[in-house]
């Protein structure tokens, strides 16, 4: 896990967002790929029909398969932004489903109170299991997999015990069936439940300094450490809005369904969820992240899935998102870009450019011209790594030698943080 | 410390349920639970080398479809059981290579196996296929009578009957038996501690890391055959949604067993009695029939913690 968190540091944010926009070509090129394969498969796929003052269709359906997805996802950038991961939000999404669904039933269903009490306390559960899992991880310094994992086994229990091993259905309450299938101004509410949390996601991270912060935690938490960044409660807030935003999803699902079973509820949605941040370009190592990629990555999924039921058939769904996680990782892995860039450059001259221009330098090869050149001795110590870093440094990145400054306190953090 | 904990849940169980240390109910604790024994096992090798193996359940039940799907289809055992334990260590394989040779951290490249196993799974079949070949239902079937013993029942009366087991725990014991000393007396095995322990340095020294990170997920891959082979005898069926959620007891065992969750420190032992705490307190649940399920969920996911935050303080102190 430590050897694929390479070190890089980037703090430049205007140069940032100018690679964030030309990544999400990619993503979005896939899934308009995507939408295209539909159309072509369904002729009527884009239609959209108004019934009762409500829009039907395909993409409407799309968006609100994805809604729970996107929210879940948005938890989870912010958590892999910060280096981490969240297995349990299939867990807390059942655990805040299956208390809303019971006191709901408990309590009649109907009025509109209710729903509201059985909402709040639900997400306050949530937010509970997220302060759990932050406190696990950002107080007491688990590994986030292993925390995370404690309340992914745990959860599911809870939510057994909350509906005692029961199959809910709270299907009588129709200010309850809203959030997840109900319709506000013609648009499925989830939509604009998600869409709502989206843009307010994007407005606290991109117009404060917080998605800033999170990044450079994300990126090296000893080098923001030092730059008087206190990780701590950047982390723990991560796993808490992760939380809170599962068990918004988990309240979507229920809602969507009218059924609550504990087993079920948000089964593999950390999957999804995971799935959909990586297609959207946030690398799992930390760091920088993409909240639209998250967003388009969450719409690939959905529309993958929907073209797989329609064309190929609905069983082989996971082989496919397999396959996708698959490609996806290996086009982040560093080698097989540089085997496929070589692919790509074969027959040019400028096929060795991955390559140091000048035969690449080793270590020995730098140490030894410096005293050549320079007779004073002391002076090789102080030249040879100059010219050693950028040489070490081009493998992983074009534009690394201008960051060697970050590199070098990623490189010294790196090696503390093996032996943590 | 898992010893003590499961003598201690043992006389808890003594203390409340009658008959819960009785020869039989303790040999059942294997017998009920074998399936979990190789996976553990093969979890363990991962865990050690540093890594984590989230596709364990699903390409058990994919192991156990492909042996019900073949056998169905009428093929002999003889060929199913190679054919389901390579298919399964290919997987483990191609989990290998894309974790040490493409640096995909290995959480997202066996979940990626995980959805791939799951989806074959349901593209082989979407529901139970059962099985009725002689060999495989004689696997669980079969008593291998270990001592006599004398139990009271409810009306005071003596009886007298066999404490049994099946072929499958002997299977599963054997392997247990393979993985202990290709761990703890083999170059390989103390290779696997050195990469787990630190992977640059194990580097430094020469040592094969590449090759023995690919092969300690063929391993767990290898053992997760192992374990759909036993679950298709244990449930005469192959399943696709079989072991949901088991590559996590596989985790809790070898964490309660006493591995450390960042590698390179554990012992093989300590996930079988892992295991054991497991089968015990599944147990509870089945001597009270009230019980909930969620608890036992419950429980696991606290020893887990438990055992965790254990870890973290013992190395904190280690450290200083």
């Amino acid at each position: 896990m430590n050897t694929a968190r390479t070190n890089t540091a980037r703090t430049n944010t205007s140069r940032m967002k100018t690679i964030t926009s030309s990544r999400l070509i990619w993503p979005a090129v896939v899934l308009i790929a995507l939408l295209l394969a539909n159309l072509l498969w369904n002729h009527s796929f884009f239609d959209i029909t108004a019934r009762d003052g409500n829009l039907y269709g395909a993409p409407v359906d799309i968006l609100r398969r994805a809604a729970p997805v996107v929210l879940v996802a948005l938890g989870m950038t912010l958590v892999i932004a910060t280096r981490g991961i969240d297995l349990s939000v299939g867990a807390v999404a059942a655990i805040s489903g299956s208390w809303a669904s019971m006191y709901i039933i408990s309590e009649g269903g109907g009025s509109v109170g209710v729903v509201l009490i059985a909402v709040a306390v639900a997400l306050l559960m949530a937010l509970l299991a997220g302060a759990w899992n932050g406190f696990l991880v950002a107080v007491l310094g688990i590994q986030p997999i292993v925390a995370t994992l404690v309340l992914m086994v745990a959860g599911r229990g809870l939510a057994q015990v909350i509906t005692n091993e029961k199959i809910l259905y709270p299907d009588n309450s129709p200010a309850y069936k809203l959030i997840g299938g109900g319709y506000l101004l013609a648009v499925p509410f989830s939509i604009l439940l998600a869409g709502g949390i989206f843009a307010l996601t994007a407005v606290l991270t991109r117009k404060t300094a917080l998605g800033t912060l999170i990044e450079s935690v994300g990126v090296n938490p000893e080098a923001s450490r030092l730059a008087g960044v206190r990780a701590r409660p950047i982390i723990f807030l991560a796993y808490v809005f992760s939380g809170f935003c599962a068990g918004l999803a988990g309240l979507m699902l229920t809602s969507n369904s009218t059924s609550a079973d504990p087993n079920s509820i948000g089964l593999f949605i950390e999957l999804d969820a995971i799935l959909a941040v990586v297609i959207g370009g946030t690398s799992l190592a930390g760091g920088r992240f993409s909240l639209a990629g998250t967003l388009i990555g969450a719409f690939i999924i959905e529309t993958m899935d929907a073209f797989v039921v329609i064309a190929i058939s609905a069983r082989s769904t996971d082989v496919f998102k397999a396959c996708v996680v698959i490609i996806v990782c290996l086009l982040q892995s560093s080698r097989v870009r540089g085997w496929l860039l070589n692919v790509l450059r074969w027959g040019r001259p400028a096929t060795r450019r991955r390559r140091p221009p000048s035969s690449a330098p080793t270590p020995a090869a730098a140490d030894a011209r410096p005293p050549a050149t320079v007779p004073d001795a002391a002076g090789a110590p102080v030249t040879a790594p100059v010219k050693v870093t950028p040489s070490c440094a081009h493998h992983r990145r074009r534009a690394a030698p201008r960051r060697a400054p970050g590199n070098a306190w990623a490189s010294a953090s790196s090696s503390t943080r093996r032996s943590a | 410390m898992t010893v003590l904990l499961l003598v201690i849940m043992l006389i808890a169980g003594r203390l409340l349920y009658p008959n819960f240390t009785s020869g039989q109910a303790i040999v059942d604790l294997l017998g009920k639970n074998v399936f979990l024994i190789p996976l553990a096992i093969g979890m363990t090798f991962v865990i050690l080398s540093g890594g984590i193996d989230l596709s364990v359940g699903a390409v058990m039940a994919l192991g156990s479809v492909i042996a019900a799907s073949l056998l169905q289809a009428g093929w002999s055992p003889a060929l199913v059981v190679p054919i389901v334990l390579l298919a399964a260590s290919t997987l483990g394989l191609v989990v290998g290579i894309m974790i040490s040779r493409f640096e995909i951290q290995p959480f997202i490249a066996t979940l990626a196996a995980m959805f791939l196993a799951r989806g074959l799974c349901l593209v082989i079949t979407d529901r139970s296929i059962a099985i009725d070949d002689g060999f495989f239902q004689s696997m669980n079937l079969a008593h291998i009578n270990l001592w006599e013993q004398e139990t009271v029942n409810l009306r005071g009366r003596v009886r007298v009957s066999d404490v049994y087991t099946t072929p499958s725990v002997v299977i599963a014991m054997a392997v247990l038996v393979v993985a202990f000393v290709v761990l703890h007396y083999s170059r390989f095995g103390r290779t696997v501690y050195a990469v787990g322990g630190n992977e640059p340095s194990a580097r430094l020294m020469g040592l094969r890391v590449d090759r023995t990170k690919i092969s300690v997920y063929v391993i767990s891959g290898l053992c997760a055959g192992i374990a759909g082979l036993l679950f298709a005898f244990y449930t005469a069926s192959g399943d696709p949604v079989a072991g949901i959620g088991y590559e996590l007891n596989a985790i809790a065992a070898v964490v309660i067993g006493g591995t450390l969750l960042s590698g390179g420190s554990g012992y093989v032992l300590g996930s079988m009695l892992g295991v054991l705490v497991l089968a015990t307190i599944y147990a509870y649940k089945e001597f009270d029939g009230d019980l909930n399920t969620g608890w036992t969920r419950v429980m696991v996911g606290v020893l887990v913690l438990f055992f965790i935050v254990l870890q973290r303080l013992v190395a904190t102190r280690r450290r200083r």
